[in-house]
């Protein structure tokens, strides 16, 4: 017994001295079991959200304008498709397979960003997505690209090029919806005043109220704080807002000094926390739908998958 | 731009772009990832082949309209793609049995318009095989693995054949705009693309254990000529909802 302790502990100083020196933890590498649950818990939560993500988007495909606009909205979730299979991948080198992350999703133990469920309701919303929601998971993912679990950290890195392609394909929409008519500025306005918040919600509560923060901080799997995290959004967002015309919907937005680039900062009004946590709590407009999809089109697909498996062990029996 | 050619045009570019749009339709609703991408993918490389032919459309109209305009501003009766496109996508099964028809129809159209004597068909058709060659690969193989996979697998797939079969013959049929014109060099054959397609089929359908249905007389057609199933007033209501609602807008 007092063998093993001591083995931990030494393994413990080990797995510190790797985190310490910027070395990054491989899927071999003994890991202490909350760091591993962490990052359990935060990679599947990343891979649902990009997959749940594709519906607000998709339910606009059918509807899109031209040629042009479907083919970058086509190619942008499926970009999402794809972020989410990078990230079960990594999440699977943790030792739990992708059914069973699918399985803790629909029945509820596992989540994925609230920002989905919000409704997408006019075309500006693909603009605002993109810009808005896209925009704040890069300056989170950003500082992942450095998280200390190798498998994530690469993963990342790939995501983030792409992320910041759609980042600004998502404002070129808000831009010609604000040079085009005023039907078109309207739906822009109202684009934004519906996502702003849900926007600056995706880097979750305060530090104070977060539960997970601080042992993520300490194994450096999260880089930076949500509340940094956030400031660092409104900051480059807002100027971005005001060049196309669009008003943020926060009357106390005011700036209130300059960064280390000499670059605004700003004020502003504090999050409506009784929306978050109903959100987050299942209570949002779009929850139930967002998961019965998911899982209608996962029980739909169940003869799919039976037959691709039944085929591949026929093919393996006739040629073993 | 004669009429007939401009009806070929759009034949080609009507089969893809509604073909994508249900395609697309199935997007977040694949049996699993990789193949919802996939489905994706497919959606994508037609919306691509469909804009390059309604650009040329435009290029080579005496009005002044754009790729767009073409591809989105018609009435239904002015759409000439074939009725099984515009079939929905019900299940995995019809979704893949009507994906392998159009892939075998198009790598066939395709590799008989790569020699075509209009330039731009040719281009086209050169560009596209690439893609549908892939895609009928894809297709074929699904088709095997239903066939051999499942019970169920393979009764969903035997009842998308029996559905859909009806729809076959008339991605063989010639618009008497353009029929005069077969066997000039410029379009393909309609007769042997049929005899190729009905080749491809019957040796991936051995492979897969699936047979053809019983009653093959009973075609329906229409399409072409622009009288479309039901089912395209609601793909063109979605599809064309924002530019008849804001002719003026740029999006």
């Amino acid at each position: 017994m007092e063998e093993t302790l001591l083995d931990e502990a030494t393994l413990l100083a080990e797995f510190e001295a790797k985190i310490d020196a910027e070395i990054k933890i491989e899927p071999r590498d003994w890991m202490p079991d909350a760091y591993r649950k962490h990052l359990i818990r935060q990679i599947s939560q990343h891979a649902h959200s990009e997959v749940i993500g594709m519906q607000p988007e998709g339910n606009w495909i059918t509807r899109a304008p031209s040629l042009r606009s479907k083919k970058i909205l086509l190619a942008k979730i499926q970009d999402e498709g794809g972020h989410g299979l990078y990230l079960y991948s990594a999440a699977e080198t943790l030792g739990v397979s992708r059914d069973q992350y699918i399985q803790w999703l629909h029945e509820g133990k596992a989540k994925y960003a609230s920002v989905f469920n919000y409704p997408t309701l006019n075309w500006a919303d693909i603009g605002a997505i993109g810009w808005l929601v896209d925009g704040a998971a890069i300056t989170n993912q950003v500082s992942l690209q450095r998280t200390s679990y190798g498998p994530y950290s690469r993963a990342m890195v790939r995501i983030c090029k792409e992320e910041s392609f759609h980042q600004r394909q998502g404002y070129e929409i808000m831009w010609k919806m604000m040079e085009g008519t005023k039907d078109q500025q309207r739906m822009a306005q109202d684009a934004i005043n519906r996502w702003w918040w849900p926007a600056l919600m995706m880097f979750g509560p305060h530090d104070s109220d977060s539960a997970h923060t601080g042992n993520a901080m300490k194994w450096k799997i999260k880089r930076e704080t949500n509340d940094r995290l956030r400031e660092k959004f409104i900051n480059k967002t807002v100027p971005q807002a005001e060049l196309t015309g669009l008003k943020v919907p926060d009357p106390n937005l005011k700036i209130n000094g300059t960064d280390s680039f000499g670059e605004p900062t700003y004020e502003h009004s504090d999050i409506n926390w009784d929306e978050f946590w109903q959100v987050v709590n299942g209570n949002g407009p779009c929850n139930q739908q967002r998961l019965e999809h998911h899982i209608k089109a996962h029980e739909d697909g169940a003869w799919v998958r039976e037959c691709a498996t039944a085929f591949l062990n026929n093919s393996n029996s006739l040629n073993g | 731009m004669d009429q007939g050619k401009k009806h070929y045009y759009l034949e080609i570019a009507d089969n893809a772009h509604i073909l994508s749009h249900r395609l697309a339709e199935n997007c977040s609703r694949g049996p699993f990832l990789e193949e919802d991408l996939a489905c994706t993918n497919v959606a994508l490389d037609l919306i691509g082949l469909a804009e390059s032919v309604y650009n040329e459309v435009a290029k080579q109209s005496t009005e002044n309209v754009s790729g767009d305009y073409v591809a989105y501003r018609r009435d239904e009766i002015d759409y000439r793609n074939c009725l099984l496109v515009e079939q929905p996508n019900r299940d995995f099964a019809h979704l893949m049995t009507r994906q392998f028809f159009m892939d075998t129809y198009h790598y066939y159209l395709f590799t008989e318009l790569s020699v075509s004597s209009d330039t731009f068909l040719s281009a086209l058709a050169n560009k596209s095989l690439k893609e549908v060659t892939y895609h009928l690969k894809r297709s074929s193989e699904w088709m095997i693995r239903f066939g051999n996979g499942t019970e169920k697998s393979k009764e969903k797939a035997q009842d998308a054949i029996e559905r859909l079969w009806r729809y076959t013959d008339e991605l063989f049929e010639s618009d008497a705009s353009y029929a005069d014109s077969i066997g000039t060099g410029v379009y393909a054959d309609q007769d042997k693309l049929k005899k190729l397609w009905t080749q491809k089929v019957d040796e991936v359908f051995f492979l897969a254990h699936l047979r053809k249905p019983e009653n093959r007389e009973f075609q329906l057609n229409g399409g072409k000529t622009g009288r479309h199933s039901e089912h395209m007033g609601y793909i063109l209501s979605e599809m064309q909802f924002l530019p008849n609602k804001y002719p003026d807008a740029r999006w």
